[in-house]
């Protein structure tokens, strides 16, 4: 009999409900960032709205993503420890621990994030506070922005997989393939949300729309992907799904948040025009996404 | 930096007395657990079951018995936080908590801790937990405060069978190596040390005598340091952001030309 996997041995750290949360609006903030910065850096002057309103996401969420972080801490009073040595008030910064340059990470992205939001607020038809407009692109200040801003969303959307494969936990320490899914999902569930929020406005236009149908059609093919190599990549631990996890793993996650979606998505792309269908799929990406973190943290807690 | 000072826990010799546990939670001030309401676990006469934020010593009962109850035996281990040489909860402490003493031993600052509970993932052990009453990350400290004015841990010195044996790592590693020579010897052939040479985490200061498989008394047979996947897990991040971002680009670009 060959030994059990050593990450059996080790505790839970009881991460539940509100770093799930963390972890499905990390995501969204991150990639809504991201997907605005691609659009206003390379896409069509039309899909600028569609740009605008993921500005308008990301930094609302980025801001309710902190604070979930600092509630769930058991001494929330004490956050800025992860920032700053308490002693000395030198920074805190560890490069090889994820939470530590994820504490960082965040804190810039949000200061990005509120950048880019007052330009997005700027650019409202009639244009308020004209002085705030350089804050997007075309405009130097904009672009820069625009980069900084999209590379930490990057960031912020993938380093919570990679923060759970760098314990000793089951399943998270047995493969190293998490933060790839979760920058993934996290791409895909920013997409839907612009696709189901930007669908309301008439300037958006169908171009647009199709574009992030197209685009989160891409994302999940991708994460089916991602998921089938994580799956093989867990090995033995994998059997920890032989249970009801893996019931709603298979249906929840992937039957329900990739699969239908897809078929969904590629009937309204070949449809030509926006419909019921399209919004369905975004909001079943939603729930595949927010059921792919809670399958995967709290399956490992149970352990 | 003083001398590197640890534990050696010799299992053959403990008699499950709990001196340990309860001189721990007596030096260290430790409550009881829900407000000393005794619960029994039904399956074993181990009531502690595991080490938390409350209990830095565990007395395990590992009871191995045939299904007829005819034959059997009883493995007893104090269990302890094993002060890794090479600390995953000192790796990934984002806080700065965790600190290595002058002793090669590994404490946490209570003052300093913010119960993030990444240490509590990254122990390969399963040893710490956060203790409710400070709502930080504890385990056992080595005594540190008791060891800066020469005294032995409470644990130890409270061990009436020299189970724990406190002192020298350079010193315990020798006394530990006759002790498995005499228990061969004896035709104890199953006689094992976990942890007392440097491959394991770079050396475990607090390290065991078993007579079974290390799986057998709840030790991963192969523990590990939680920072072993930061390289991998982030290039293959770098890699999904690298496709990520094309795809958005192929998408929001494209689509242009197209009504």
């Amino acid at each position: 009999m060959s030994a059990p996997s050593s990450t059996y041995f080790t505790a839970p750290p009881e991460w539940q409900w509100l770093i799930i949360l963390y972890f499905f609006l990390g995501g969204i903030a991150g990639g809504a960032y991201m997907l605005a910065a691609l659009i206003d850096l390379f896409g069509r002057p039309l899909d600028r709205p569609l740009a605008r309103l993921g500005y308008l996401i990301a930094f609302p969420v980025t801001v309710v993503c902190g604070l979930l972080l600092i509630v769930d801490l058991r001494r929330p009073l004490r956050f800025w420890h992860m920032l700053l040595q308490s002693e000395t008030l030198r920074p805190m910064f560890k490069a090889w621990s994820p939470m530590s340059v994820g504490s960082w990470a965040l804190l810039l992205f949000g200061l990005f994030a509120f950048l880019a939001f007052l330009g997005a607020l700027a650019e409202s038809d009639p244009p308020r506070w004209p002085g705030l407009t350089p804050l997007r692109p075309p405009g130097i200040p904009g672009r820069v922005i625009a980069v900084l801003g999209g590379a930490l969303g990057f960031f912020v959307a993938g380093y919570t997989g990679v923060l759970l494969s760098v314990t000793n936990r089951p399943l998270w320490a047995d493969t190293n393939l998490l933060g790839l899914v979760f920058l993934i999902s996290g791409a895909s569930t920013a997409a839907a949300l612009l696709a189901l929020l930007g669908r309301r406005r008439a300037a958006t236009g169908v171009i647009g729309l199709h574009s992030l149908e197209r685009f989160d059609s891409l994302m999940l093919v991708l994460e089916l992907l991602a998921l089938i190599a994580l799956i093989v990549s867990l090995g033995g631990v994998a059997r920890v799904w032989l249970s009801a996890w893996g019931m709603l793993f298979a249906l929840g996650v992937v039957l329900l948040g990739i699969v239908a979606p897809l078929i969904l998505y590629w009937r309204s792309l070949r449809l030509g025009v926006p419909d019921v269908g399209g919004a369905a799929a975004a909001a079943l990406v939603l729930i595949g996404g927010f059921l792919l973190r809670v399958v995967i943290i709290l399956s490992s807690e149970g352990v | 930096m003083a001398q590197a000072m640890g534990f050696f826990t010799d299992t053959t010799v403990c008699i499950g007395c709990k001196a340990c546990e309860v001189a721990c939670k007596e030096w260290n001030q430790l409550p009881a657990a829900q407000g000393g309401v005794g619960t029994l676990s039904g399956d074993s006469y181990d009531n502690t079951r595991r080490l938390d934020g409350i209990h830095w010593r565990h007395v395990k009962f590992v009871e191995q018995f045939t299904p007829d109850r005819s034959q059997g035996r009883w493995l007893l281990m104090s269990d302890v936080c094993k002060h890794c040489v090479r600390a995953g909860c000192l790796e990934v402490c984002p806080t700065g908590a965790i600190i290595r003493t002058e002793f090669d031993t590994v404490v946490i600052q209570s003052d300093v801790c913010n119960g993030c509970r990444d240490c509590i993932g990254a122990c390969p052990f399963g040893v710490i937990d956060i203790n409710p009453v400070s709502g930080t990350a504890q385990k056992c400290t080595l005594c540190y405060d008791r060891m800066q004015v020469g005294l032995t841990p409470a644990c130890a010195k409270a061990c009436p069978t020299a189970s724990i044996q406190f002192g020298p790592i350079d010193e315990l590693r020798k006394r530990a190596s006759s002790r498995v020579e005499q228990l061969h010897g004896a035709g104890e052939s199953r006689a094992r040390l976990y942890g007392a040479d440097d491959t394991m985490l770079g050396g475990l200061n607090s390290f065991f005598l078993l007579v079974d498989r290390p799986e057998v008394y709840g030790l991963p047979p192969d523990p590990k340091l939680p920072t072993r996947n930061v390289k991998s897990s982030s290039w293959l991040s770098l890699l999904g952001a690298v496709v990520v971002g094309l795809a958005g680009l192929v998408s929001f670009r494209t689509r242009g030309s197209r009504p």
